[in-house]
Formats: C-alpha cells, sequence, structure tokens
C-alpha cells in the first residue's frame, strides 16, 4: 500500500492524433517501466484494430513508478484515452477514475474540437488540467500562438503549458515532475470501509471476466469476498495485481490505487462500469453516483453469416459489452437474414469498430445492415414509436408525422477551407446557428439531422478540408421533417437490410446513388441484375448490372485439378460472406458501404 | 471418342532457355544438367510406380514441361522403355512430346521419333512476330512456321499452341492469325486466352499497373466466341475449353485428366491420380528440380505429398475437370438440384441422357457455373 501523498493518477486527453499515446511511450520508456527492447510505437494500442488504423480505441492503464527530484519515488497511474468523437464516452469514463488530465495539444495543429470538448469533461470532473503542447519539434509547430489560443478559445491559464516533443523525448522529464507537483495527490481514508469504482472489464480467454477498479477508500486484498452494489454480486477476489502494463501480481491495493481484479465471475452481466465495490461483510454506506449512461446514437443490424453462429454471437456480444458500455444489442429477426441483434453505438466508426472486434476477437462472420438512427413516429392514435428500424415502418395511413434527431455541430477549421464546410452542411440539410473567428480559423456551429451525419459526414469533412477541420457534437432533441423510407428492390425483390430513411426532397438523389453504388458493390452475375430505389411504389432511381460474360480458366492439366479444388475451398469459404437475396450474391459489405456517399 | 479414360504417364521435364514472362509452370533455368542422373531417376520412378499400379495397359505418354524438347533423345527413348518394360503397353500407345519451335529442337524431332514419340505440341504461342518478342519467345513466326512443318512431315499427330488475349490485340488482328493458324494445322490446335499468372513477370507487373492493354472481359468474350466460331467453321470444334481438334485427333493423353482417369506423374512437381485398394489417391513430387533428383536417387522415390481422396473430393475433381469437355460430365456427380435448374434456366448448361454439358453460351462462363454447381 502507498501513501496517498506519493500517488497521482491522471489521463492523457487530446484531440485526435495530437500523440497522447506516443507521450504514454515516453512517460512508460523514461521511468523504466518496460525493458527498452520491448518498446514499441504507441505501445497501449495493443488491439490489432487500433494497429491498423493508428488510432487508440480503448483507454489504457499504466502504473508507472517516478523517482521524483524531491527525493521521492511516485506512483503515477497513467490512463492513455482515445481521440475519436466516437470514443468520448471512454475519455468521461476514466475521468472519474483520476485526480488530474495532461491536456495535450498538437503545437502545429493547435485547439481542435476535441481539445474543447475534454476540457469541458475535464472541468466537469474537477480535474486540475496541466497544458502540454506537443510535436514542438515539427517546423510548422507555433508554440507561442498555440497558447494564445489556449487562453482565448478555452480561456484556461497557457503560461505554464510545457513544450514537449514526444516523438523525440524533448521535455518529457519536465512532463513527470509537473505531474507531481502540479496534480493533486487523490484523497481517501484507508480504515473506513471498502469502496471501489468499476473502472472498466473486460474478457481474457484465460483468466475469465478481468475487473479494473480504482479504490477510493479501504483496502482490498486477494482472498475478500467483495459484493457489487448495483447488481448484488458476490465474489471471493483470485487475483489482485496491477498493471505495468502487464500484469504484476500485488498483496493489496489501498486508497488512491488503481489496479486490476479477478474473481471468477460467471455471468458476464454482473459486471457494470460504474458500479460500486465494496466488502460483503462490512460495506460502505452509499454507493459512488455512477457513470451517466451513453446514448446510442446509430443502430444497425448485425446478423451472423452462418446462422448456427447465433449463440456464438450472443456470447460474444455479452462478452464485448464488459469492455464497452456504450454499444447496446437487442435480439431481432430478420425474414432474410434470420436471427441477430439490432445494436446500438456512438458513431459509425465505433459501429465499424465493434463489427470488426466481433468478427476478429470471437470469430463469428457478420452481416451487417444499413445503419440508422432513431426516428420518432407519431401516430394519428397519439401514440409515438421510436424506429429503429426502417423495415419496421408502419403503414403510413396510420402515420401522423415523422421526427428526427439533430444535433449541434461545432467545427473548427482554417479560413480556406470554410466555404468547403459550409457547403457540405448546406448539403446535409443544416441550419447555420453561430460563426465565429478564432484568428485565422473559424468556429462554425451548425444545427443538422443527425441521419445525414452518422453515416460519412466525418470522412467528407476530412476530405473536403484536407484533415484540417475538427469535429464536435451534442444530441439537440427531435424535429419533424419530411422523412419517407426508401426502399432497395434488387433482381425486383426489396431487400429489408437495405431499406433507409430519408428527406423527401433528397430522396431521388440518395437513390440514384444508392443504386450506382451498389451497382459497383455487387459482383456480376450469369444475367443482368436491376437495381432499384423506390418510396412507397414508386421507382425513383433504376441502374442494371450486366451479365458477366467471361469467367473461365484457359488451361488445366493434370496438376491443375489440385489447384482447382484449392481454388473451389476458397470460394466456398467466400459465398460465406455473401447474402442470397432471391437468386442474387450480395457482398456483407455492400450493406454498409453502400451508404457511403461521394459528395 | 473411346470414352474409357484410360491410364496415362506425365513425364515433367523441368528445364527451358529461358523463361518466358507469362508462363508459372515449373520450369527453371540451368547452366547444366547431369542428363545421365535425369534420366536413371525418371527410370526409377516409373519402376517405383509400377511396382504399385501392378502390371496395367499403358495408353498414353506425354513429355510436358518446362521443354522436353530440350531432351538429349536417349533420355526420351530411356523413358519410352522403362515404361513399356513396366506395363503393358497398348496397341496404339499415344506418345506426346511438348516441343518449343526453335531450329535447334527441331532438328532433333526425327531422333525423338526414332525413340517412339508419336505426336508433338509445337509452343507456337502468336504468328505475329512483334508479340512473340512481347511473350519473351525466343524464336521467331518462321522458326515456329517451320517447326509446324517439320513436325507434320515427321509425326503423324501434330498439334500446336497459340495464345491469345494479348496485350494490345485486337479482334480483328485475332481473326486474321487464327485464319493462318487454321490453315497450318493438321487436326489438333490448343488456343488459350492469356492467362496473368501471380509470380510470374507478367503477373509482377500486372499488380503494378504497368501491363498495359490487356483486353477487357467484353473484348476477351468476343475473342473466345470468334474462336468457337472459326474452328467450328473449319472443323476443328473445341472439345475441351481451350482445345481443338477434328474427330479422332484429340489429345488422348489430357483427356486422361479431364475424364477423371489414372496416370503416374514422375519428375519434379509432377501430379499423379490412381485408384489402389485404397481408393483413389492423388500423389505429388518434390518441387524443386534438384531436390526431386536428390530424393530420388537418396531416398529411393521423389514423392513428396499422397493424400486419399474422399468420394465428396473425387465427385468434385470429377466435375470441375469434366465441365470442360464437350461431353460434359455424368449426372450422378451433381447433388446441387437447384443450381442444375437454375442454369438450365438460363440456358448455360444441358441435360441429356444423363450428362451434363454446358451450352455455348455457358462455355465462356465456366468457373462462375462450377461456383454455383459446387458451392
Ligand atoms: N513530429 C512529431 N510527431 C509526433 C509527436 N508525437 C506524436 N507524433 C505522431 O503523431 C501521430 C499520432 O500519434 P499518437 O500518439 O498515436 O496520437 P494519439 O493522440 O494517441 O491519437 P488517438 O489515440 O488516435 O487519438 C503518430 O504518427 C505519431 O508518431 C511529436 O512530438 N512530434
Ligand atoms: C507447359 S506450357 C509450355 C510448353 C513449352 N515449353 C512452350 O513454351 O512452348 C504449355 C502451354 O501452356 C500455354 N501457357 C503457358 N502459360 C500460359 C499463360 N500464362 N496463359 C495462357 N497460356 C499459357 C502455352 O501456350 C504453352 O505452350
Ligand atoms: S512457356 Fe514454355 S518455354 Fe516458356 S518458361 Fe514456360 S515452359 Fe519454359
Ligand atoms: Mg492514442
Amino acid at each position: 500500500m502507498t501513501d496517498l501523498a506519493r500517488i497521482r493518477n491522471f489521463s492523457i486527453v487530446a484531440h485526435i492524433d495530437h500523440g497522447k499515446s506516443t507521450l504514454a511511450d515516453r512517460l512508460i520508456q523514461l521511468t523504466g517501466t518496460v525493458a527498452e527492447r520491448d518498446m514499441k510505437a504507441q505501445m497501449l494500442d495493443s488491439m490489432d484494430i487500433e494497429r491498423e488504423r493508428g488510432i487508440t480505441i480503448k483507454a489504457n492503464t499504466v502504473r508507472i513508478e517516478y523517482p521524483a527530484k524531491d527525493g521521492q519515488t511516485y506512483i503515477l497511474n497513467l490512463i492513455d484515452t482515445p481521440g475519436h468523437v466516437d470514443f468520448a464516452y471512454e475519455v468521461s469514463r476514466s475521468m472519474r477514475a483520476v485526480e488530474g488530465s495532461l491536456l495535450v495539444v498538437d503545437a502545429s495543429q493547435g485547439v481542435e474540437a476535441q481539445t474543447l470538448a475534454n476540457v469541458y469533461q475535464a472541468i466537469d470532473a474537477n480535474h486540475e488540467i496541466v497544458p502540454v503542447l506537443n510535436k514542438i519539434d515539427l517546423p510548422a509547430a507555433e508554440p507561442a500562438r498555440v497558447k494564445e489560443q489556449i487562453e482565448d478559445v478555452i480561456g484556461i491559464d497557457a503560461s505554464q503549458a510545457l513544450e514537449i516533443s514526444a516523438k523525440t523525448g524533448l521535455g518529457i522529464p519536465e512532463v513527470l515532475e509537473a505531474i507531481v507537483t502540479r496534480l493533486p495527490a487523490p484523497k481517501g481514508d484507508r480504515d473506513a470501509p471498502l469502496k471501489a469504482m468499476l473502472v472498466d472489464s473486460w474478457y481474457d480467454s484465460y483468466l475469465g471476466v478481468v475487473v479494473m477498479i480504482r479504490i477510493i477508500d479501504g483496502v482490498v486484498r486477494k482472498g475478500d469476498m467483495i459484493k457489487m452494489m448495483q447488481t448484488g454480486a458476490r465474489y471471493g477476489i483470485d487475483k489482485l495485481a496491477v498493471l505495468k502494463p502487464q500484469m504484476v501480481d500485488i498483496k493489496e491495493l489501498g486508497p488512491g490505487e488503481i489496479g486490476i481484479f479477478t474473481a471468477s465471475i460467471k455471468q458476464v452481466r454482473d459486471t457494470r462500469v460504474g458500479d460500486t465495490i465494496t466488502h460483503e461483510k462490512r460495506p460502505c454506506a452509499k454507493a459512488l453516483p455512477g457513470f451517466k449512461p451513453s446514448i446510442p446514437v446509430v443502430f444497425c443490424g448485425l446478423f451472423p453469416v452462418d446462422a448456427n453462429d447465433f449463440d456464438d454471437l450472443r456470447d460474444a456480444i455479452e462478452k464485448l459489452q464488459l469492455n464497452d458500455a456504450s454499444f447496446t444489442a437487442e435480439m431481432e429477426t430478420s425474414a432474410a437474414l434470420g436471427f441477430g441483434f439490432r445494436c446500438g453505438f456512438l458513431g459509425l466508426l465505433h459501429l465499424e469498430v465493434i463489427r470488426d472486434r466481433l468478427e476478429r476477437e470471437y470469430d463469428i462472420d457478420l452481416i451487417t445492415t444499413a445503419p440508422s438512427v432513431v426516428y420518432h413516429i407519431h401516430m394519428k392514435d397519439g401514440t409515438m414509436r421510436e424506429l429503429h428500424n426502417p423495415a419496421d415502418m408502419p403503414d403510413l395511413t396510420y402515420v401522423e408525422r415523422i421526427e428526427e434527431p439533430r444535433i449541434k455541430a461545432t467545427i473548427l477549421v482554417p479560413d480556406e477551407y470554410l466555404g468547403a464546410v459550409l457547403k457540405l452542411c448546406e448539403d446535409r440539410r443544416g441550419i447555420q446557428m453561430d460563426l465565429t473567428y478564432a484568428g485565422q480559423r473559424a468556429m462554425v456551429v451548425y444545427d443538422l439531422p443527425l441521419n445525414e451525419v452518422v453515416f460519412d459526414f466525418y470522412d467528407r469533412l476530412k476530405s473536403v478540408t484536407k484533415g484540417y477541420a475538427s469535429f464536435d457534437y451534442q444530441m439537440q432533441g427531435y424535429r419533424e421533417d419530411k422523412l419517407v423510407k426508401m426502399s432497395i428492390l434488387v433482381n425486383d425483390e426489396p431487400v429489408d437490410a437495405l431499406s433507409m430513411m430519408v428527406h423527401r426532397d433528397r430522396a431521388d438523389a440518395r437513390g440514384r446513388a444508392m443504386c450506382e453504388k451498389l451497382k459497383e458493390l455487387i459482383p456480376r452475375h450469369m444475367f443482368k441484375i436491376p437495381i432499384q430505389a423506390a418510396i412507397g411504389g414508386k421507382v425513383i432511381a433504376r441502374e442494371t448490372l450486366s451479365a458477366l460474360r467471361k469467367d473461365v480458366t484457359a488451361k488445366c492439366y493434370g496438376g491443375d485439378a489440385t489447384r482447382k479444388k484449392k481454388l473451389l475451398e476458397k470460394q466456398k469459404a467466400g459465398k460465406k460472406k455473401m447474402r442470397q437475396f432471391g437468386k442474387v450474391e450480395i457482398p456483407q459489405e455492400a450493406f454498409i458501404n453502400a451508404l457511403k456517399m461521394d459528395s | 471418342m473411346d470414352e474409357r479414360p484410360g491410364f496415362g504417364l506425365y513425364v515433367h521435364w523441368p528445364f527451358c532457355q529461358s523463361k518466358c514472362p507469362y508462363c508459372d509452370f515449373n520450369s527453371h533455368v540451368s547452366a547444366s544438367v547431369d542428363h545421365v542422373a535425369w534420366r536413371e531417376a525418371l527410370a526409377s520412378e516409373i519402376r517405383r510406380s509400377a511396382a504399385e499400379t501392378g502390371s496395367r495397359v499403358i495408353d498414353t505418354i506425354f513429355f510436358g514441361g518446362g521443354t522436353p524438347s530440350l531432351m538429349p533423345p536417349e533420355t526420351v527413348g530411356a523413358v519410352i522403355e522403362a515404361a513399356r518394360s513396366s506395363w503393358t503397353a497398348s496397341n496404339d500407345m499415344e506418345i506426346t512430346l511438348e516441343a518449343n519451335p526453335t531450329s535447334v529442337e527441331a532438328g532433333r524431332f526425327q531422333a525423338y521419333a526414332d525413340a517412339g514419340v508419336n505426336r508433338v505440341s509445337v509452343g507456337v504461342q502468336s504468328l505475329v512476330e512483334d508479340d512473340l518478342r512481347a511473350l519473351g519467345r525466343l524464336h521467331s513466326v518462321e522458326e515456329a512456321r517451320a517447326a509446324v512443318a517439320t513436325a507434320q512431315q515427321i509425326f503423324p499427330r501434330v498439334s500446336f499452341d497459340l495464345i491469345y488475349a494479348r496485350q494490345n490485340q485486337t479482334l480483328e488482328s485475332w481473326r486474321n492469325e487464327l485464319a493462318q493458324a487454321l490453315s497450318m494445322s493438321s487436326g489438333h490446335l490448343s488456343l488459350y486466352q492469356l492467362t496473368i499468372e501471380p509470380s510470374t513477370a507478367f503477373g509482377d507487373r500486372f499488380s503494378k499497373g504497368s501491363l498495359r492493354g490487356l483486353p477487357d472481359e467484353d473484348l476477351g468474350a468476343d475473342m473466345f466466341d470468334l474462336t468457337q466460331d472459326m474452328t467450328e467453321a473449319a472443323g476443328l470444334p473445341a472439345y475441351e475449353t481451350s482445345n481443338h481438334a477434328s474427330l479422332g485427333h484429340e489429345a488422348r493423353h489430357n483427356l486422361i485428366y479431364w475424364r477423371s482417369g489414372e496416370w503416374v506423374g514422375v519428375g519434379p512437381g509432377a501430379h499423379g491420380r490412381l485408384s489402389l485398394p485404397e481408393g483413389r489417391t492423388a500423389t505429388e513430387t518434390h518441387l524443386a528440380p534438384l531436390k526431386w533428383l536428390a530424393a530420388v536417387r537418396d531416398e529411393g522415390s521423389g514423392e513428396s505429398l499422397r493424400i486419399q481422396l474422399s468420394p465428396e473430393d473425387v465427385r468434385e475433381e470429377a466435375v470441375l475437370m469434366g465441365l470442360r469437355l464437350g461431353e460434359g460430365v455424368s449426372l450422378d456427380g451433381l447433388k446441387n438440384v437447384k443450381a442444375i435448374n437454375e442454369l438450365t434456366e438460363l440456358g448455360l448448361i444441358e441435360v441429356a441422357s444423363d450428362r451434363v454439358r454446358l451450352t455455348r453460351k455457358g462455355k465462356p462462363l465456366l468457373n462462375a457455373i462450377l461456383r454455383q454447381l459446387l458451392t
């Protein structure tokens, strides 16, 4: 157990790509937490998807020991957080477990939308904030200007901001000193009943359910009988450890400390982030307030390609929810796709990540249906229905009006790209609410339909501004509009999984774009395939995928029998990634890719 | 056509004078070849195989490559001799040798005939001079024509190969070239659309995007159609996807493959299929020439793989190979009734007297049809 005065807990927060994970690497490296030969870039980004995409998806905690200038050795628990807006829930959750934040700002980019969003969250969590200007090795770095921006735009004192390069290691010793001298030590009572916050949990194939906790009061030891206050579940602690970042067993954890335990937890459902953990025999009086639940904004159906995998999918979803409380899942059935789940996500990237993780970590092939937001359908009888799936759209004769969710989007963009951003927002049915300037940069606020944003707005924004714009949003409530259900017919058969809600004025363009996209995404068949978009019984767009003309292997001798067999096996596997609609096979990626618009 | 699939011997000669940029056959350029060692190794492999097949009637021998026309005629003779003494030779055994049409090789044709070869298949590839260069060939059009003519004087049966759907080839130029080929032909022609194989020089250029001027799917389909029309009109219809012959001139050896007969494969990377008491068996030998040679010498066998095929495997192979043939395959092997009905409705296959065949419309779609029938 460690003296509270020698503990510091903090999160590293920033806009995407400003260098949080690289800074974490340097802190781990300089304190010798990981042997030099085991270091690799962004070492906390351990998931395959994180490494492939070069972004952090999950917050990660590491315990490091730092001998400070005052002669004392401190225990530092750092949490590296993701920067992408879809994972903001990870950040807010992490912040609840610590007392301070390093606010990293890329000195060549300046303050961005997520910088702002993170500051608000940090203030909300009563954090001490230490601004850190990163990437000052870059020729384009302008630390003086960025400091001014921090003061003007965010309104916090930047005179003490540190100037560092997480890449070269410049200024890292100063970061460590600032953590010790400028961030507060945690508070807590060692003798009080145990009160610990369930910060995170995940499923490990060897250890089972692993639970990460932050101790507020009291002490926990291996063998203790504990209780989860919200779910009422009781367990005996089998293993207690800290992450360095690999697990290192520890005898006890006291106030202010962060660590993990395992307890042969059978029911994955028993573990909820934000829950309070206490001793069974001597419980604490009052539970912690818990985390604000996140509200999913994008929904889609996830179906196993192989119907026999349904139980595995259910199991995988439960396990993954342990690690990510921000996605929801409810069973659903579809005529064409069988049994599956309707899942809710915080954004499209979140959706893609969860789908990828289910496929990879649990080895299940999935079909993803067209993502949708939640519409409010007001019926003529005065009732209101939430529509999560366009396929469930009730008969229009009973519908009074349809409302869609709107967001308030904040976009920061250099002057020269402002025009492109305004056009994009107008194209997406946006209503401008505000436009202000901070130096060379404009801050625009738009009221936008969420439905126009979830699919590819972020990608489009990046491309029209060469990556220089940043974006954040908040839900704004519901508003009525002229919304209709558009169906897609492939070879004259409606494909439910592709139907979507659209604004009437945009339906024709959207329908044409969908048909064109599907024409690219569906491979040619041995017959020609009409692809149509329709509203009610009226066709609004049509494309024809022409028939395949030639697919034949020219030479095939004795030795090629084996080769052809192998090819056939591959094709059999490939066929599993296809879905049959009537006589047409549609590749599973088509369901989501068809929605990505080029304009 | 006699429909007994038969029993044949495939002999692989893995050496070439240079490596053609499109070729993914097991072929290697080697500064020197120990011909005595190779002769003995091939003969030893034949004896090893004969020990397990027992005394059968052997119908065909095929020397393939690589470039078998680089083999010393004595080696060809020794292999034929080993086969004749290991199995019972059928009365009219077909003995084919693949030949490249350089003048040096044509000069050896008589010696091959003396050794027992009675059919050659000449790799002409193109009758357009510049295209031969682009295909990396070492011979000229004139040499190729001369080699075919020489062969036709010496051997009772001669075939030659052309590769079409080449870079920058037009439908008209192919019409012209094919007409010339048909006038040169004496009963058998192999007409292959150029396939871009991975890990060949063309394959590398293709994946880098620097292999330009290849025909698109439509032009490829038009060329295939034209090929069917012209060869049919000339009395050399396709009896297999890419092989054309007048009645009775079909390559009996290759028919063994397509009809799922039995064959022994000797030489590096050769495959075999045998019906043995334990079931239908697939064999393979070491691919690398020197590894194969050492294995034969030191371990008494060049075999690297042997698997028992399941009834399902046998059935699938029979369809994969057999649908290439004009005669089609027996309906027995096909269980997917729904696919058969759909494909019949689309006019891509036809079912008659318990056999399934591709229609003219189905021929260029063989792979897609197989996918539907078998996956
Ligand atoms: N030149 C320079 N590049 C840096 C520096 N720090 C980070 N980078 C680079 O910036 C990119 C993003 O760094 P990360 O550490 O992954 O950023 P992040 O903030 O963790 O990103 P997310 O987790 O996705 O939000 C990488 O290519 C890093 O190599 C720096 O000090 N100088
Ligand atoms: C074993 S190969 C070559 C035999 C001989 N060495 C020669 O080159 O003439 C048999 C035939 O396959 C054909 N062939 C080889 N590679 C090909 C490819 N990539 N695409 C189409 N046909 C090919 C050629 O017509 C060749 O003559
Ligand atoms: S095409 Fe013939 S000559 Fe050319 S490398 Fe292949 S086997 Fe050898
Ligand atoms: Mg990161």
